[in-house]
């Protein structure tokens, strides 16, 4: 399935007929990262343009990065343990960041957190330290970010915390256990996250290469941003 | 086991120290029904943090209990449960705030109620936190000691009461020196009608390090790796 394809099918539900106007539209190509703000009652919609990629994301307040997205307070206060349509993303504050108003995916993880080099060799050895890993993605991001803005915009390692994987199932048992199961996405699944006040985006579109998570081969996905 | 320190933290109050490698800390829940949540940084690099995602995922669980590591977020194991009589304590949904309290409970100031005052945990482990130089940026998912929240089929979350009878016990041992940032304040699921925040009786000891046939370290072959990365640090 070619990309246009994958927008025509897109095309049937979601924001467009909606009286929106499009303000962003790239390809994040696999293994890489993006990092970009949303205006409050923006609409950011990722596509998963060839299934089965996870792409891990994290959210700040742009006024206060330190008022980020929060994985338990959103899971306690929606009372569930994954995020799907309807799910409102929380910041560190309590108060929503953002909220989830289209999947066609139907579960995402919130637990599982971002692969990097370190947890890469806790998992599966010393010989997987040097594979590109998510972590180095948001923190290449981070700090071109903060270059952007004169040195002004500090985000670094320590504002990296739990974050969202769009298009990846870990489900939890009831026992106690976690568990990496195939995808259940596919070709042209997207999310639709609507910013409920001024959010920086940072996402890492995952390498990992070890598991499931990416079907064994990463692929690019599509960013499309529509203003009110 | 020599005795480093005994205390009772009393209900709603928070505490903090760095607990050296070669000591476990047990925490007792004296009347049952107690919660704590509790953070960990590496000492002398707080930048190195518990991690729950790292810890979940490294050893396929989705709660912690005897023979579960503590990781950090880089690839070491800062503590193990080595003890644990409730078989279940929570990392995944967080603590309350003021906000909660005032909705839950009903605010209670200072002014109003001495130290009986209703502190959120959010403001404990803040407070706390800021006598290391710490704040916002460093408040991760925490575990919440002597807690279950059960995770139905379809996800739904579910708070288990009586998860933690009077006398309930677990232990912590340290694989490296360990920041330990607690607070005992009700979690925000707990369906009590009334403010009872639960005192815990805290005794750190000293004990042998963990050898090679070491049940935590021994529980998977990530463990066995997590233990490694401990160890090389310190060399």
């Amino acid at each position: 399935m070619s990309a246009c394809d994958v927008d025509r099918r897109s095309e049937l539900a979601g924001t467009e007929g909606r009286n929106t106007r499009l303000r962003l539209q790239l390809d994040v190509p696999a293994g890489d990262g993006w990092i970009g703000e949303l205006a409050r009652g923006e609409v950011l919609r990722i596509v998963d343009l060839h299934g089965n990629q996870a792409v891990d994301t994290l959210f700040f307040d742009a006024h206060d990065y330190a008022n980020r997205y929060s994985a338990v307070d959103t899971l306690r206060e929606q009372g569930n343990a994954y995020l799907t349509a309807g799910s409102v993303l929380r910041a560190l504050d309590g108060e929503p960041l953002l909220t989830m108003i289209a999947d066609t995916c139907g579960r995402h993880d919130t637990v599982g957190g971002a692969c990097s080099q370190e947890s890469n060799v806790v998992r599966y050895g010393e010989h997987t330290r040097h594979m590109h890993a998510c972590r180095n993605t948001f923190l290449a991001q981070a700090l071109a970010w903060g270059r952007g803005r004169g040195g002004g915009a500090d985000l670094s390692k320590r504002d990296l915390s739990a974050n969202v994987n769009f298009f990846m199932n870990v489900p939890m048992t009831p026992g106690g256990g976690l568990t990496f199961e195939d995808g259940i996405s596919a070709p042209g699944k997207y999310v639709e996250l609507r910013a409920e006040r001024d959010t920086l985006v940072l996402i890492s579109n995952c390498p990992q290469l070890n598991n499931p998570c990416n079907g064994y081969d990463p692929t690019p996905v599509r960013l499309v941003v529509r203003a009110p | 086991m020599t005795r480093i320190l005994a205390e009772t933290l009393p209900g709603g109050a928070s505490w903090s120290r760095v607990c050296r490698r070669a000591t476990a800390l047990t925490l007792t829940d004296l009347d049952g029904g107690a919660n704590v949540a509790l953070l960990l940084y590496r000492a002398g690099d707080p930048l190195e943090r518990y991690c729950m995602p790292d810890t979940l995922k490294a050893q396929h669980v989705s709660r912690l209990t005897a023979g579960v590591a503590l990781y950090s977020d880089m690839g070491r194991v800062l503590a193990s449960m080595t003890h644990d009589t409730c078989g279940w304590h929570d990392t995944i949904t967080g603590h309350a705030t003021a906000a909660h309290v005032a909705a839950r409970w009903g605010a209670a100031s200072y002014q109003d109620a001495r130290n009986q005052w209703r502190r959120s945990a959010r403001d404990g482990l803040l407070v706390e936190l800021a006598k290391h130089g710490l704040g916002r940026r460093d408040l991760v998912a925490n575990v919440n000691l002597f807690t279950k929240v059960a995770v139905g089929a379809d996800g739904a979350l579910q708070f288990v009461a009586g998860n933690s009878p009077a006398g309930a016990s677990v232990t912590l041992r340290f694989e490296l020196d360990v920041l330990v940032v607690l607070c005992s304040a009700p979690h925000p699921l707990d369906p009590a009608a009334e403010w009872t925040p639960r005192p815990v009786r805290l005794e750190l000891g000293a004990v042998a390090v963990a050898d090679d046939a070491d049940v935590v370290r021994t529980a998977c072959a990530e463990n066995g790796r997590g233990f490694a990365a401990s160890e090389a640090v310190l060399r």
